[in-house]
């Protein structure tokens, strides 16, 4: 793997305040309530997991970062500013499945997003913009593994290296923060071990913010910097969907960011907890 | 064995298939034959001869009024007409489809009224067409191109509407906007689509295109077909139908073809 060529992006903002904040968010759809009173901050440079049971409302909360959805009630900061309720390129996004475009070359895949942002109105590029924009397509492809598959078209390309190419999508664009909703939950556990080391390795060498949904608690624990879970605190038996989940637990696993990536300088996974969890889920 | 397990090779399936055709070409000439014993006059049933010697003046010699070949002049002027109905057909739901698909209020605004004209059936408006357009070639084509395309159109935008919700917000965390999105996500998915509901097509082309040409013309496949059946003339009839039929899988295949070729990755993972 590669060392990242271009500036890290989150290295700016560092030392100012909270990259994100969740200020009184409320999700509800009619009268069900799904997520109520959440008030979280992001540090920048942190990988935040975030767990809970199903239903627990954990999809929404992303998807309320990520501007899919506007929150019912309360205010949503990015970089101290309020949030556009729409999606956009300072916020990147791996799913589950059907993260890349089945259209496209693995290349087209990545360079996609230059595209956009330097042809608005053919979004394609030729000659030597069209050059340029391979080469650093080819680098971030090289930097998730995929440096030999450039011409696949996802369909075929495994799991994992669908999710590599996702993750390199989402990356070249330089996101703020990076969403991953669940993004190896599909994968083998042997894959799922490569991966997990993969987005570690990128989280230090972008210095990246992540936040993480998952629903395997050894995945949350072993990868983030800090663990959330949602679910609700309050129930009534009789209407149950008319209390919201917020989080109840908020656990920070390393002091911060820079005291985590001190202690892994090495390319491999330093961290015994998530050797462990590989080699348990590998086995 | 099960007969759900049964994998026939291709080299089976080709000799498997022709089996019941020719079981029908054997079926007719009986039929053929035993009716020329009892009435060597018989018209209804024409023998192969028959056929040949009924279609032999429309293929090689030119008619005495207009001077032209007969079948290739009506070929022609079946084919012409069929084109540029597919064509402007095609071409309309591609946009149409696309844009109703991709932006919700389009959708919401058009959606309705594309459902109302598909439900007409096209032969009933056929006088209107032919009042407001002439008799001439417009009132055929425009037959055609609104017989198939508002099921077309319904085809390719529920296609493109139910493109996975993910990749939709995938482009835009990647900078596309309403446009890019159109362009470069949803038309080309929409493409091996398109094609595929151009095929499904093809069939209602052809009724469309022989129901205009059997009312209204004075040369074409269906024309001719409707005007020799006045004599009874089943030797040119059958021929013209086996024609029709022939084109119709010869477009069928084309397009199978060129979905395949142009659009790999839309046919599994074997290219």
């Amino acid at each position: 793997m590669s060392a990242p060529q271009t500036p890290a992006p989150a290295a700016p903002a560092a030392s100012a305040g909270p990259i994100l904040s969740l200020r009184d968010v409320w999700v509800e759809y009619g009268d069900k309530i799904v997520l109520e009173k959440v008030e979280l901050d992001f540090e920048a440079g942190s990988f935040v997991s975030i767990v809970g049971p199903s239903g627990a409302g954990k999809s929404s909360l992303l998807r309320v970062i990520l501007g899919q959805e506007v929150p019912t009630r309360g205010r949503i900061l990015l970089d101290g500013e309020l949030l556009n309720p729409e999606c956009g390129p300072d916020r990147g996004v791996v799913f589950q499945r059907y993260s890349v475009f089945p259209h496209l070359s693995a290349l087209g895949n990545v360079v996609f997003g230059l595209e956009c942002e330097k042809a608005p109105l053919m979004a394609r590029l030729f000659g030597t913009a069209r050059k340029a924009a391979e080469a650093q397509a080819a680098e971030m492809l090289a930097a998730v593994g995929l440096g030999d598959a450039m011409h696949l078209y996802p369909a075929q390309m495994s799991g994992g290296m669908q999710q590599r190419l996702a993750i390199a999508q989402a990356l070249l664009k330089r996101p703020r923060i990076l969403l991953l909703d669940e993004p190896f939950g599909a994968l083998d556990p042997g894959i799922r071990a490569d991966m997990h080391a993969l987005i570690t390795q990128l989280w230090r060498d972008y210095s990246l913010t992540i936040i993480m949904v998952t629903h395997d608690i050894r995945e949350a624990f072993s990868l983030g910097t800090r663990v959330l879970a949602l679910d609700k605190r309050r129930h009534d038996p009789h209407a149950p969907h008319r209390f919201g989940a917020t989080a109840v637990y908020d656990l920070a696993l390393r002091k911060s960011p820079a005291s985590a990536a001190s202690t892994a300088g090495d390319t491999a996974p330093a961290e015994p907890t998530q050797k462990i969890a590989q080699e348990r889920a590998s086995a | 064995m099960r007969w759900v397990n049964r994998q026939i090779r291709r080299s089976d399936a080709v000799l498997l298939g022709a089996v019941p055709i020719l079981l029908l070409m054997l079926v007719y000439l009986f039929l053929a034959v035993s009716r020329h014993a009892a009435n060597p006059f018989d018209k209804i049933l024409p023998l192969p001869q028959g056929m040949v010697a009924g279609m032999v003046p429309l293929l090689f010699q030119p008619d005495q009024l207009s001077g032209q070949y007969v079948f290739w002049a009506d070929t022609l002027a079946s084919l012409e007409r069929l084109g540029l109905g597919l064509g402007i057909a095609t071409l309309t739901s591609l946009v149409i489809g696309l844009v109703l698909g991709v932006l919700p209020p389009v959708r919401a605004t058009i959606g309705p009224l594309v459902t109302g004209i598909a439900v007409i059936p096209p032969i009933a408006l056929l006088p209107i067409l032919f009042i407001a357009l002439g008799l001439g070639e417009t009132a055929k084509v425009a037959l055609i191109v609104i017989g198939i395309t508002p099921v077309m159109v319904r085809d390719i935008a529920a296609y493109v509407g139910s493109l996975p919700r993910e990749q939709i917000i995938k482009a835009q965390t990647l900078g596309a906007g309403s446009w890019q999105i159109m362009l470069r996500v949803a038309l080309p998915q929409a493409l091996p689509r398109l094609i595929y509901a151009l095929r499904l097509a093809l069939g209602p082309a052809w009724v469309f295109l022989i129901s205009a040409e059997a009312i209204a013309s004075d040369i074409g496949l269906g024309y001719r077909i409707f005007l020799v059946r006045r004599y009874l003339s089943m030797d040119v009839i059958i021929p013209y139908v086996a024609w029709i039929a022939l084109l119709a899988i010869v477009m069928d295949v084309a397009l199978a073809q060129l979905s395949r070729r142009a659009f790999p990755w839309a046919h599994g993972a074997s290219h």
